[in-house]
């Protein structure tokens, strides 16, 4: 009898083997494709500056003028919280310079109305990560090892993912991201003269005292999960 | 040999009628319609489950699992009677199996997709259920190998895979013969695409009998795997009731056991249905009935076995758990366990009954429930007095335990339905070989 | 009638301006409809079925949560806000939070407490350890005050004859009336307080008295009896004590104190104490007694003329075959024992008792009586102010922070009387029963709100300060008073420290109130008692009223809601009743013998028919209780307590009568065959065999210290497969001494507070879906007449073998270094799998959304650093991780390691018998480690190898050796 049913020609034989190679080839690009999306700078928003009701400028206050993390960031030693500044705390300076820039006509109508601004958070963590900033502060964990180098970013923004992979990284290998503890609030990495005469002003003493951990604070510890869940 | 022709006509006839003849019947529209009300009562009770949280269920602490899990455990046990006929009497050259290997195995699957539907919705966030898998992703973290939930999700996988691929290995000849048989030309080309273009040559023959003989072998230690692994759910935990060695061989002989149960349920009706006597004969169901009868002499012996280590162990919490299962609050489901389970199959020492398809029909009935009711006893009376009394509670099904109990039935009966009406339930090259091979 | 929607009610009202708008909105208020949209609009919990589920809705929601499945992985994360101060507060560090001392005030008498605030919001309130009533504990009412602050039921607004109006207005009425009352010095205005102690507030209640003489002035405490004169026992000094229907250790303004001083006395040893109790319902502190022997209240009014007349060596056959030894046991202890009354007892054997204490030379050693100063002033004659007002001899009437209409004995017509005054004012934190009777309602301000001060129990002045801005429009009962004295504008802040710059007439006046403020105690202040005002003599031998006539009713507060002051606090009706468990609701209470009698069957609904009036309440078959009597809880069956708190339970009040305040024989109990389900947290009542509460007779203890861990066998460390795990720095645990424990279960409502951890509601408690993270278990051992009741507090056990940890598919659960058993609620899927695998069963799971997303006011007492945890995980105790946390970051950026004692659990900060310590087991001079090699030291179900981390120290009674046989 004819078999119109019969639609599979010879090659279609080759194609069988293709398919089989094919669909594993589809399934490697599905998976790959997933990874890539949720690592994309659109989900993590790493390097995208953020819209602020006031364009502040990191750079030109860190970088340019050499402000203190600590004068704006206040608690960052003391805290888990590294503080927002008050807008009081704004105004001690531009109540005299820039006295009436339209840019931070928002910072004098909040000063005067008692009003707060609403900033944009850049670095947002879930409300179940319970960061530290004191703690890693005091343990000599530089400030740009997390936010990078404020001082070149006209707008603050993310330099790392926070993603939980990134964190557990750097909590089972904490060497890396450990340095002097006067060095902590320096924007850029010190170079060698400057840890030489660190490590003079720290001789005798071992060359990390900030490394020395009491006898509670094991290495392990810090990737346990109650270091940042509770 | 020209007989022999005629023989096989005959059987191609007879089995592709049911799928090519138009329009469907009565008693089929009617069947599935009733089994596709209940998957809607599924879909209803799924959708509040999401919507509310598993809180919509009798659940509690300490009774953490009841009817899910229950129907968990009952769906995967169903589904071994598919694998056991086709894979293990395939090799013990039980030739009997070749009329009711293609349905159980159709069963098997389906059973299967039941069960594996109720891990899932069981979780308190369903929507994360992917953490459970192994994949690289940014939390850098995996699953806790220890967990016999793990090795569940995995035995379940891979017995789902195997068994479709075998079944559908299985099915090729047909289809090729369907193909040829159906009229309109959608119909053929719809055929011959799942046909693969087979040819029915010598050499399709020859691999195929490879593949087919490879893959049973594959399966068969499936069939003892993925029960044994369920049965870890409970075994590893120390939940008296639960923390017991003996469960990995109870639950695999209670498996096949409620599994040639559901067979018989489906494949008696079915017979008269279409009248297939000629096909799946008294012989069958007998054979099928001893199977049963020796599996249920297997569970009899692991109950016994669970009361005489209570006693034996002189161990305060199981000892108090037998008594509490024979004597507390669920007594009932547990002698109503023992008498399905224990006492209904003693019946099948009797030729008679074993050749009697109505009797029999009751039987596997009752012991479908009974096995449901082992599964429950198992699970709820284990947990709902464990060590504390302080903390013991009782499990009170709500309608939407009920509501998801059911729709799962209507979805395996749906799907049944669906498998009868589009797909030869009784493989025909099998058949026909036997028929020609049986004449000198 | 058909149910409508709040919408389509709030479509019915007028579009009005405010007034008008108010008044529509209030009319409807009165509606049931209304009041039932308001029930479905906020409902306790959650309920199981889909409210009004259209298929389509769901399906969509459905698709929605699948689609979820796939999404979460890669969804964006939305932006949030960072709002700083405009001017930071100086001594605020955001992230950090402070600590105020203020008072906590029931019943007029003043507990000092430390409230946690974060950012300005009080989230936890913690005892004040300089403070004499509290000693660093607390009660549960202490730590329910911080819910009741932000209790969205609260009244918001002044109300005149129920509609909203403005402090203005009230003044502006007030003023007419005023110059009424001064002409005839306020013949026709009365006063009715609460109990009032505050030194600043009575002066003003002395001012305004001076300025209407003839005014009267009344006190109405329900749940108090005011005509007890008050003792103040000091009960570490005795060796013996007992009581007679006196639950010092469990209630009362002392009962902090007395249970501190109680535990202090209770090691076993040489000075351990003895105690007796005489009492007719189980109490708390019957659990903790030696001696326990039930007796109905007629008898116990008996029992203080039969030791006299068995101390004088006469012979009474009538005295119960116990009573000889027993004094002779006390007798000698004579100095140091001591003999408590209870509150609830006749004037008759108050005086006999005190008698007692002095022949035995207890007075001024193990007891002292506390000056009158601490006494309440006016009557409580609330019945002759009803007829006065019913006659209209009284036209104006204050209620201070009290309910009559609902706490008024049942035979004064308060309602009545009160809706026939014409200018009736009530001041109180809810728009009550009481205020709904009154033509004005003020708002009172919570005590976090406002200043004041107020006297503990033994005279200790004690400061109240605000921690936050009054939350709705109250007014301070100073401020009231003020107006009352024709001053204002007045704020409290001022009066309260003007009053006392006139007391400390002291050019260091700044520094000494600075001081007290920050104490929350003047300092001395304690009234040392004057030589004790002479007893009355003794009377002659009463006859018994009522010799074997049939049941007696017991009418006494409730443990939980007291006076009903409490009802809409959700945190207090979910908390366990310390001998029945059951939550939401009271009971009649019964002894078995005596239901079996009559013929009754436990959570049978009964009629209990008193002096021709009625009830119908649920019968609870509680054993231990005394023989032929009922008793009742008050505060249940409120109509307008709130949301959370009305239509609970049966209202106690309405068969009490004004000369029976706590019930008397003439009870008739009446079944009606109709069964009642109860809501409560533990079914079973025995503990079957198991030794899960160990304890022993101090005798047997001395030949056997070791007797608890004799029980089972624990097995050896490394019978496990799994590798053994090394703790090198701290290693927390936890010690629970059960001879300490009493119960109280304010273990419980702390860990509630302190853990962010939801009010589920009846209807999931019946499901057996509490939520609490340390329950406290309650088995009765030996007889139903006289059964011993032991206590076990249950938090998780922390097991170094934990059999949740290796179950759970995606470690979600895990151990870290420091042996803590952690629960990561972010990773949790739900398979409940851990849960089932806990022996302990002390894992809580989020069946359904519990925490309440929708009401503004309760989010912002939640603390900071504790996950709020969502639908469908798992969750449990963390031995409070935040703290430990917090402790651990002070001490790493001190470079020092934790101090003992550094971090304390709420459960042990709030226990009052400092029977919970916690610590780290790795440093031997740890208090913890101590008591972990105690003798007494026992691991629940440690024969399952857990290896729990939380362990018990057994209990030991002290039993009267002369009592063996009898």
């Amino acid at each position: 009898m004819k078999n119109d049913g019969q639609i599979f020609p010879r090659w279609c034989n080759t194609l069988a083997w293709a398919s089989i190679a094919g669909l594993i080839l589809m399934g490697g690009t599905m998976i790959c494709l997933l990874a890539v999306v949720t690592r994309s700078p659109y989900l993590t928003r790493v390097d995208i500056p953020l819209e602020q009701p006031v364009p502040f400028s990191h750079e030109h206050h860190v970088g340019g003028m050499g402000i203190d993390c600590r004068y704006c960031h206040t608690t960052s030693e003391i805290s888990p919280f590294a503080g927002v500044p008050s807008v009081e705390t704004c105004m001690t300076c531009h109540s005299q310079v820039w006295k009436d820039a339209p840019m931070l006509q928002p910072i004098r109508d909040s000063f005067l109305s008692g009003k707060p601004v609403a900033w944009n958070r850049v670095h947002d963590l879930p409300d179940f990560v319970y960061f530290d900033h004191s703690a890693h502060v005091n343990k000599g964990v530089a400030c740009r090892e997390c936010h990078g180098r404020v001082d070149r970013m006209p707008l603050i923004s993310r330099q790392e993912t926070l993603f939980m992979g990134w964190c557990l990284a750097c909590h089972r290998h904490p060497e890396g991201a450990l340095g002097p503890r006067e060095a902590v609030f320096t924007p850029r990495p010190p170079d060698q003269s400057e840890i030489r005469s660190w490590l003079q002003a720290h001789a005798g003493a071992p060359a990390r005292p900030e490394m020395e951990r009491p006898p509670s604070v094991t290495a392990q510890r810090l990737t346990d999960c109650s270091a940042c869940h509770r | 040999m020209n007989s022999a022709v005629k023989e096989c006509e005959r059987v191609n006839e007879q089995i592709s009628a049911i799928v090519l003849k138009r329009p469907p019947r009565r008693g089929w529209l009617f069947g599935f319609g009733i089994s596709f009300c209940f998957l809607m009562v599924l879909n209803l009770a799924i959708g509040c489950l999401f919507l509310k949280g598993v809180g919509i269920w009798g659940i509690n602490i300490p009774v953490g699992w009841a009817f899910d899990i229950t129907n968990f455990v009952w769906w995967i046990g169903i589904g071994h009677a598919g694998t056991f006929i086709s894979a293990i009497l395939l090799l013990l050259h039980q030739d009997w199996r070749t009329s009711i290997n293609r349905f159980a195995e159709a069963m098997t699957i389906f059973a299967v997709a039941c069960a594996g539907m109720f891990p899932l919705i069981h979780l308190g966030r369903p929507q994360v259920f992917y953490w459970i898998l192994p994949y690289p992703n940014t939390m850098d973290l995996w699953p806790q190998w220890r967990s016999p939930l793990v090795w569940d999700v995995f035995a379940v996988f891979t017995y789902l895979t195997v068994s479709i691929v075998f079944w559908y290995l299985g099915l090729i000849p047909d289809l090729a013969t369907l193909r040829d048989r159906a009229r309109p030309l959608w119909l053929r080309r719809l055929f011959g695409v799942f046909a693969l273009g087979w040819r029915n040559s010598i050499k399709h023959w020859k691999r195929y009998e490879t593949a087919y003989l490879l893959l049973a072998g594959l399966a068969t230690p499936l069939v003892i795997s993925v029960h044994s692994v369920v049965s870890f759910d409970f075994a590893v935990s120390l939940i008296p009731g639960w923390h017991s060695t003996i469960f990995p061989p109870y639950f695999v002989a209670g498996a096949i056991f409620s599994g040639f149960a559901m067979v018989l349920t489906l494949i008696i009706p079915v017979r008269k249905f279409y009248r297939l006597e000629n096909l799946i004969t008294d012989t069958h169901l007998d054979n099928s009935a001893k199977v049963m009868l020796a599996t249920g002499l297997l569970v009899a012996f692991g109950y016994l076995n669970e009361i005489f280590t209570a006693w034996y162990s002189d161990e305060e919490f199981d000892a108090y758990l037998t008594l509490n299962r024979m004597l507390g609050y669920y007594a009932w489901v547990y002698w109503l366990m023992m008498a399905c389970n224990v006492g209904v199959p003693q019946l099948l020492w009797f030729r008679k009954l074993r050749r009697d398809p109505t009797s029999l029909f009751v039987i596997s009935l009752l012991i479908n429930l009974g096995m449901w009711a082992e599964r429950f006893v198992i699970i709820v009376t284990s947990l709902h007095r464990d060590f504390l009394p302080s903390s013991w509670g009782i499990f009170r099904p709500t309608i939407w335990d009920w509501a998801t109990l059911m729709g799962s039935l209507g979805l395996f009966f749906t799907l049944i339905f669906v498998f009868i009406r589009l797909l030869p339930m009784i493989s025909i090259s099998e058949v026909r070989r036997a028929a020609t091979e049986k004449r000198p | 009638m058909t149910p409508h929607s709040l919408t389509d009610l709030q479509k019915r009202i007028p579009a009005a301006r405010g007034a008008l708008l108010w008044k529509s909105l209030d009319q409807l208020a009165n509606t049931p409809e209304f009041r039932e949209a308001i029930e479905r609009e906020f409902p306790v919990a959650a309920d199981e079925w889909p409210d009004a589920l259209s298929r389509r809705r769901f399906l969509i929601l459905m698709g929605a949560s699948l689609a979820a499945a796939g999404l979460t992985s890669c969804s964006r994360q939305p932006i949030e806000k960072l709002v700083p101060y405009v001017k930071q507060p100086e001594d605020l560090v955001p992230g950090k939070p402070l600590h105020f001392a203020s008072s906590n005030v029931l019943g007029g008498f003043a507990r000092g407490v430390l409230v946690e605030s974060h950012e300005g919001r009080p989230t936890k309130i913690e005892g004040n350890p300089g403070h004499p009533a509290s000693l660093g504990a607390t009660d549960v009412f202490m730590q329910a005050a911080i819910l009741q602050l932000y209790d969205p039921d609260r009244s918001q607004t002044v109300l005149h004859r129920g509609f909203a109006s403005t402090w203005d207005a009230f003044l502006a009425a007030l003023l007419q009336e005023e110059n009424e009352w001064a002409r005839d010095g306020g013949t026709r205005l009365a006063f009715v307080t609460g109990g009032v102690t505050s030194p600043s507030l009575r002066y003003h209640f002395r001012r305004i008295s001076e300025r209407f003489p003839n005014a009267r002035w009344i006190v109405h405490e329900p749940a108090c009896n005011l005509e007890t004169p008050r003792v103040l026992p000091s009960v570490d000094r005795a060796g013996v004590v007992l009581s007679l229907d006196a639950d010092f250790l469990a209630w009362g303004p002392g009962m902090l104190t007395n249970a501190r001083t109680f535990a202090r006395r209770r090691e076993p040893g040489n000075t351990m104490n003895r105690l007796y109790v005489v009492e007719s319902v189980p109490s708390l502190t019957g659990a903790m007694a030696d001696h326990r022997f039930p007796m109905t209240p007629s008898d116990i009014v008996r029992l203080p003329e039969q030791i006299s007349a068995e101390m004088r060596g006469a012979t009474n056959p009538a005295a119960p075959p116990w009573l000889p030894p027993l004094v002779r046991d006390l007798r000698k202890h004579a100095g140091d024992s001591l003999i408590l009354a209870g509150e609830f007892l006749p004037d008759s054997a108050q005086n006999e008792i005190r008698l007692l204490n002095e022949e035995l030379g207890n007075v001024g050693r193990t007891v002292t009586y506390p000056t009158e100063a601490l006494t309440f002033p006016g009557t409580h004659a609330l019945t002759e102010l009803a007829s006065q007002m019913l006659s209209g001899s009284i036209n104006a009437v204050f209620l201070l922070d009290c309910n009559p209409v609902y706490t008024a004995p049942a035979d004064i017509p308060f309602a009545e009387a009160l809706r026939k005054v014409s200018f009736s004012v009530h001041h109180g934190l809810y728009a009550d029963e009481t205020a709904e009777a009154c033509r004005w309602h003020l708002p009172d301000l919570h005590a976090l709100e406002n200043w004041g001060d107020a006297l503990a129990f033994d005279g200790t002045i004690s400061i109240i300060q605000p921690l936050i801005e009054p939350l709705y429009n109250g007014i301070s009962p100073h401020v009231l008073a003020a107006a009352l004295l024709k001053q204002w504008p007045a704020n409290d802040y001022d009066i309260v420290r003007s009053y006392w710059r006139g007391i400390l007439a002291n050019d260091d006046f700044e520094s000494l109130w600075r001081q007290a403020v920050h104490d929350g105690v003047m300092a001395g202040s304690v009234s040392t008692p004057a030589a004790p005002p002479p007893a009355a003599p003794r009377a002659p031998p009463s006859p018994n009223p009522n010799a074997g006539s049939g049941l007696e009713l017991l009418i006494r507060p409730d443990p939980h809601v007291y006076d009903g002051r409490f009802a809409n606090n959700g945190w207090l009706q979910e908390l366990p009743k310390p001998m029945t468990k059951i939550v939401w609701e009271n009971a009649a209470h019964i002894a078995p013998a005596t239901a079996e009698r009559l013929g009754l069957h436990h959570a049978e609904e009964v009629d209990l028919i008193y002096r021709g009036r009625s009830i119908r309440a649920p019968l609870w078959v509680l054993p231990g209780m005394a023989e032929n009597c009922v008793e009742v809880a008050l505060g249940y069956g409120r109509t307008r307590a709130g949301k959370v708190g009305s239509g609970l339970g049966f209202n106690s009040y309405q068969l009490r009568t004004a000369d029976a305040p706590w019930g008397g024989p003439g009870l008739e109990v009446r079944a009606t065959g109709r069964m009642h389900r109860f809501a409560t947290t533990q079914e079973h009542n025995t503990m079957a065999g198991r030794d899960l509460v160990r304890f022993a007779d101090l005798t047997m203890y001395r030949e056997t210290p070791h007797f608890a861990q004799q029980h089972g066998h624990t097995p050896a460390p490394d019978q496990t497969l799994y590798p053994p795990f090394t703790y090198d720095g701290n290693a927390w645990g936890m010690a629970i001494d059960l001879n300490a424990c009493t119960g109280c279960s304010v273990c419980t409502i702390a860990c509630q507070a302190e853990n962010n951890i939801p009010v589920v509601g009846r209807d999931q408690v019946q499901r057996g879906r509490e939520m609490h993270w340390i329950r406290v278990d309650r088995y009765f051992r030996g007889t139903v007449e006289r059964p011993d009741i032991l206590h076990q507090p249950v938090p998780c056990m922390h097991c170094e073998n934990a059999p949740c940890e290796t179950v759970c598919p995606v470690a979600a659960t895990l151990h870290d270094h420091e042996g803590l058993n952690v629960m990561v609620y972010n990773r949790c899927i739900g398979t409940r799998y851990c849960s089932n695998n806990c022996p302990y069963k002390v894992r809580r799971f989020n069946f359904l959304s519990y925490v309440d997303h929708s009401t503004p006011t309760l989010k912002l007492q939640r603390n900071p650093n504790v996950t709020v945890r969502s639908r469908g995980v798992m969750e449990k105790c963390t031995y409070c991780i935040q703290r430990i946390n917090f402790a651990r970051m002070n001490a790493r950026n001190q470079n020092r390691s934790i101090r003992d004692g550094e971090i304390i659990p709420a459960c042990a900060q709030a226990c009052p018998a400092e029977a919970i310590v916690f610590g780290n087991i790795n440093d031997p001079d740890s208090r913890v480690s101590k008591l972990r090699t105690d003798p007494r030291n026992y691991g629940l179900l440690a024969e399952l190898n857990t290896r729990p981390r939380t362990t018990y120290l057994a209990k030991i009674f002290n039993p009267n050796p002369e009592l063996k046989n009898v």
